[in-house]
């Protein structure tokens, strides 16, 4: 592979039917990870970008269990959540392997500057239809990214983003239904609808961002520039059916791939670390 | 309320042909399906038991959710997420059981925000430390499964489903609750003494989810000749102490019952009295998350009325459309 792997590749094969997850090909986490060889400083430092939007979104999506609209949208909550840490132990156990540390020691043990993710991910929940916003940009976005990085010339890349695949098409689809409800529901739903889509629209640009990494890494990772004619194509009938404009105005000037990061960030890892931070060296 | 406990069956000498089938299956330990007669307290008994357990799950989730933010590792905040998930699944399959005897989830939600229907009391209490997420699954998820268990040879057929379903899964969270303990006992001093502060809160009100002695059980007698609950309260609860007392000794942790001794006698465990005060006071309301428990639920009720409200017109916009179409 001597080429970057472009938007251009074969997205779906035959049996990515969209919504269906077939579960006797998925690998267990722990599979992946016990498969997982040394990544060098450059793929490490990729892995952490896909590892730290799939962190961050999890914890986002894991505060509304128990707080969901309807018990139907905490499970369904609950599994877009559990995929997405599954996908953030995989990638931070194997960008851990560059540096001789463990997926914990990266959630938990790194500051703000060093976490990676995108501004997109660490939006807060907001109501409903800001989380749902959220995660249709998100899933559309990460189906095009893993279905491209399934042809990585790092295996375990590729083998990481062949299960991780299935399970954002989930994703996509539990967001893609939504935003049609919401959308198109009462007067009420559909004005919140808008306002989630043109407070969260600032935070996409950067999500197709390039970065010198990415010519750095030809063939191992996925250029993000690449994606954005598929990921326009893939929600443009979306929001074509459901009568919704691309909003335009304000293009956040985003930064999370060097370390720049929301004012949001800070809050949500003071939560998440802060029991492990409070007991150095315990394993739980 | 002596009446109501004598049994269906006795109380009246002429009864009709279907009352007959109904307790002909009964007492040849059938199952009873929706589409059969059941005397009106059956059904009644039934929808209030089967609509408390589904209570139970919903507002279950809560005291475990706490901690989903703050799980100290990625693999214990997937478990974690993973139980409470299931605990969502456990209250839709019991509030379809529920459905099955003509009762409405929006009456049964209703009646949960409004504070008029009853939840298992131990999830009342808080949840101020991680080790609670073990204590939690070893005695709380323990307790529930010595009670369940039972249940999945209900004789409504719809509900002794649910429960083997429900069974399987609590009996997996009672082992990773006990597994988060017997990590954190065999941690730093800190996680030592967080778990056994853990367990002493947890103890007796686990102890207490068996439901009031047997001579002071209301309930109990009809729902045992109509073969809804299968053991006495203080049988089970005796079960439960039997068990816990060998894994307490694995796991390092003190049972917080100074007069708990073997009857070499009886070979059991007795135990100390049970202090019923603390379970009539949580029970009347007087517990330290009874508010906020259904704040929570009701506020999730009410900002989802929205959301709901979207999908429902959603919903008919649909077919219309598809009707339109169709004609």
């Amino acid at each position: 592979m001597s080429e970057h792997i472009e938007a251009d590749a074969p997205a779906q094969t035959p049996e990515d039917i969209h919504g269906h997850v077939a579960v006797d090909v998925t690998t267990l986490d722990a599979e992946l990870i016990e498969g997982a060889s040394v990544a060098t400083a450059d793929v490490a430092e990729y892995a952490l970008w896909l590892g730290d939007d799939a962190l961050v979104l999890a914890q986002q999506l894991g505060a509304w269990i128990s707080r969901a609209p309807e018990l139907e949208e905490d499970v369904a909550l609950g599994n877009v959540a559990l995929d997405l840490i599954g996908h953030a132990r995989s990638l931070l156990h194997y960008a851990g392997t560059a540096s001789n540390r463990t997926e914990d020691d990266l959630a938990y043990w790194r500051t703000e500057p060093d976490f990676r993710s995108l501004h997109i991910v660490e939006q807060p929940n907001g109501d409903f239809a800001h989380t749902i916003a959220r995660q249709f940009i998100v899933a559309h976005y990460l189906f095009e990214l893993y279905s491209r990085l399934r042809a990585s010339a790092d295996a375990t890349l590729a083998a990481i983003a062949a299960k991780a695949v299935k399970e954002v098409d989930y994703h996509r689809d539990h967001s893609t239904q939504w935003v049609l409800r919401l959308a198109q529901g009462t007067d009420e739903s559909r004005r919140r609808m808008i306002t989630a889509f043109s407070d969260l629209w600032p935070y996409v640009e950067e999500i197709f961002r390039d970065d010198p990494l990415i010519d750095r890494l030809e063939g191992i990772a996925v250029r993000p520039s690449s994606l954005l004619p598929a990921f326009d194509a893939a929600i443009a009938p979306v929001l074509a059916e459901a009568e919704l404009d691309i909003p335009s105005g304000f293009v956040a000037s985003g930064g999370g791939r060097t370390g720049k990061h929301s004012e949001h960030l800070a809050f949500l890892l003071a939560e998440m670390q802060v029991l492990t931070r409070a007991h150095p060296g315990a394993s739980w | 309320m002596t009446s109501t406990i004598t049994p269906d069956t006795s109380a009246t000498a002429v009864i009709s042909v279907e009352e007959q089938q109904f307790n002909d299956l009964i007492e040849a330990d059938s199952r009873i399906e929706p589409r059969d007669w059941m005397p009106e307290g059956y059904r009644k008994s039934l929808v209030r038991q089967i609509s408390q357990h589904a209570h139970s799950e919903i507002i279950g989730m809560q005291p475990e959710s706490n901690w989903i933010t703050r799980a100290p590792s990625l693999k214990r905040k997937a478990i974690l997420i993973a139980k409470v998930q299931d605990e969502a699944g456990h209250g839709l399959y019991l509030y379809s059981a529920a459905q099955t005897l003509g009762a409405t989830r929006d009456d049964m939600t209703d009646a949960l925000i409004a504070g008029k229907a009853r939840y298992s009391s131990i999830f009342n209490y808080p949840t101020p430390s991680w080790a609670d997420m073990g204590s939690i699954g070893w005695l709380v998820d323990g307790a529930a499964i010595c009670n369940q268990v039972p249940l999945c040879r209900a004789s409504y057929g719809p509900y002794g489903r649910a429960m083997v379903r429900i069974c399987k899964e609590e009996s997996f969270h009672q082992r990773q609750g006990f597994e988060i303990l017997l990590e954190l006992m065999a941690g730093t001093e800190e996680q030592r003494q967080m778990a056994q502060d853990s367990v002493n809160r947890w103890y007796w009100p686990a102890l207490m989810m068996f439901g009031p002695p047997d001579d002071d059980s209301p309930n109990s007698a009809q729902s045992m000749a109509w073969k809804i609950k299968r053991h006495s309260n203080d049988e089970l609860r005796q079960r439960f102490v039997n068990m816990l007392v060998p894994q307490a000794a694995v796991l390092g942790v003190t049972l917080p019952d100074p007069d708990l001794h073997f009857n070499e006698e009886t070979q059991q465990w007795d135990l100390g009295e049970i202090d019923w005060t603390e379970f009539h006071e949580v029970l009347a309301g007087r517990g330290p998350n009874n508010a906020q428990r259904l704040q929570r639920r009701r506020d999730a009720h009410e900002d989802g009325q929205w959301v709901r409200e979207a999908a429902a017109a959603y919903a008919r916009k649909q077919s219309e459309r598809s009707e339109k179409a169709a004609s």
